[in-house]
């Protein structure tokens, strides 16, 4: 079934020794921003280049493998790396969050509670949360080593100033254990809690930016926030249409040309899973009640 | 209990500094007190901005000491040398752009430092913005503007607000009114005067421009070629030169 053409998960054993080095380090030193040398990966950047190759030095043949982008499992980006791995590893893949054991997203953390075990990989088009208003490397950096992120809150200032509340809806800077501010790439700030005391292990990957970083399980994550601008992740204030769910993140459909819209989970397994369950919506069929 | 007063803020010396074969500064030696202003004056190329980097600590001289209430600046870490330029120092550029981020609000700009030093609250980092906003007559409701929308004039006064805010000890001024029209040189230095007083500030102010000097300065320094010809109170320089170079540079003036 594999593609003989290619080594166990297209990258060759020197390279993933290398990326696996770079993962390692990053959960030794969490949110740290570790450089690796990305490789060209037959597809382009934009595409989640850095976390296929995290992907790749993570994944052993009895993995199970799970692609998903904005909680979806069937768009062009999810399906061309599930497929990729599927040649290039012969891996199983599941859509199915609890059979994963490897689960690779753009986006989006699954409604399914993670479990230990598991390795959450995050596809990351910017890792540094500095770059905003600082767009000097050098400088970024030295400002981690110091840790001089006054600058952060500067955007969250701006914000407030702006719009009356911290707009930041995506990529919502955390601080990690009490050290490094890090960009949990671009998931909603409704996932962010998510983040901190989890089972699984969380890895970050940015292709273009060559950066690999890292949340080991039960790590502190604490979203930035000002003291009368507490963090609040927020989500449409609607159920489900399609399982009822009021809990979950959700996606805002439109239907018709006249103005009619839907809400419906934004993780399809999570909503599909519900609805097998026998959960109903606004919106769900009645015949197949 | 000995009072701060009774010793020096800032004591250099014998610094030098030199690019390659050029001189920056050579052997420079001074004291600076509690609530001084020094002014360093000279013509262009003359070492004042080399030896203003070198004492604010933005560039590495090649010999000699400075003490900061008896720390050697030299010695002392990185860490601690920016913790020192965003709590008790200051600087403030003459090209306002250099010393204010573009791309953020009024407020956010004077609100840095405070946010730097671990204010949390932002309805207190606003209103602190809003008062040091008044303290350099900007208008409070441009509070939300990008100084791109500023004049000359607005900017400076915008970065030495953001410069400010903390009650720094001691601020460097590298040619603070240079790329201004005279009627607004006249109030920014006037603006410059009250702050500085009110607040009891220590100043190292570098100016080709002898009438800032004479408005600004307690005490003056005199460079030519990288070296200090003359220094000592400025009504003194300025009304009895010395040095024949500084005759030279009070005379000139006085034409103009
Ligand atoms: N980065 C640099 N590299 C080489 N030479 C420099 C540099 N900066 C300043 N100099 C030289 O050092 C001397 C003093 O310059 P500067 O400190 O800028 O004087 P001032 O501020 O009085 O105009 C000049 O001869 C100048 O050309
Ligand atoms: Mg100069």
């Amino acid at each position: 079934m594999s593609d003989q053409a290619y080594n166990f998960a297209y990258l060759d054993e020197a390279t993933k020794r290398m990326i696996r080095r770079a993962i390692l380090k990053g959960l030794a030193v969490p949110g740290y921003q570790v450089p690796f040398a990305s490789r060209e990966m037959p597809m382009p950047y934009g595409w989640g280049t850095g976390g296929v190759q995290v992907t790749a030095a993570c994944l052993t043949p009895e993995d199970t493998l799970k692609v998903i982008d904005q909680g979806a499992d069937d768009t062009t980006n999810a399906v061309s790396i599930r497929t990729f791995f599927e040649r290039t590893a012969g891996v199983a893949t599941t859509t199915q969050t609890a059979q994963a054991s490897v689960i690779q997203t753009r986006h989006r953390i699954p409604e399914e509670p993670l479990r230990a075990g598991q390795i959450l990989v995050y596809q990351v088009p910017i890792p540094e949360p500095l770059r905003f208003l600082e767009p000097r490397e050098s400088e970024t950096r030295k400002m981690h080593a110091l840790e001089e992120y006054g600058l952060m809150h500067v955007k969250l200032y701006e914000d407030i100033a702006r719009h009356g509340e911290i707009s930041t809806a995506y990529a919502y800077p955390v601080r990690v254990e009490g050290r490094y501010v890090m960009d949990p790439s671009p998931i909603p700030k409704f996932d962010n809690p998510k983040l901190g005391n989890c089972p699984a292990i969380q890895l970050f990957g940015a292709g273009r930016e060559q950066r690999i970083y890292a949340l080991p399980p039960y790590c502190d994550v604490v979203s930035l926030d000002f003291e009368d601008h507490p963090f609040t992740p927020s989500k449409a204030d609607h159920d489900c249409d399609l399982c009822g769910c009021a809990t979950s993140y959700l996606d805002e459909v439109i239907t018709d040309d006249q103005g009619g819209r839907m809400f419906v989970c934004s993780d399809t397994d999570f909503c599909e899973t519900r609805r097998d369950a026998g959960h109903r919506g606004r919106l769900s069929p009645e015949e197949t009640a | 209990m000995k009072d701060l007063r009774d010793t020096p803020l800032l004591v250099v010396e014998d610094l030098s500094k030199r690019y390659g074969a050029r001189i920056g500064c050579v052997d420079v030696s001074f004291d600076l007190w509690p609530g001084e202003v020094l002014g360093i004056v000279g013509e262009s190329g003359s070492g004042k901005s080399t030896l203003l980097s070198c004492l604010a600590g933005q560039l590495a001289p090649d010999t000699g000491r400075v003490l900061y209430q008896g720390h050697d600046t030299l010695e002392m870490g990185e860490p601690q040398r920016r913790t020192l330029a965003r709590t008790d120092w200051a600087f403030v550029h003459q090209n306002p752009r250099d010393g204010l981020r573009m791309g953020v609000s009024a407020g956010g700009n004077v609100g840095e430092r405070l946010m730097a030093v671990g204010a949390r609250n932002y309805g207190a980092i606003r209103e602190a913005a809003t008062d040091w906003l008044g303290r350099v007559e900007i208008d409070a409701t441009r509070i939300d503007d990008r100084p791109r929308q500023f004049s000359g004039g607005m900017q400076q006064r915008l970065q030495i607000a953001r410069n400010l805010v903390t009650a720094p000890k001691l601020v460097f001024m590298d040619e603070p009114t240079g790329g201004l029209d005279v009627s607004v040189q006249a109030r920014l230095l006037d603006l410059l005067r009250g702050l500085v007083r009110d607040m009891g500030l220590s100043v190292i102010l570098v100016t080709h421009d002898l009438a800032v000097a004479r408005l600004l300065a307690d005490r003056l320094m005199v460079m030519q070629g990288g070296h200090v010809i003359e220094q000592g109170l400025t009504d003194q320089v300025l009304d009895d030169p010395q040095a024949p170079y500084t005759q030279l540079l009070v005379s000139s003036v006085l034409q103009v």
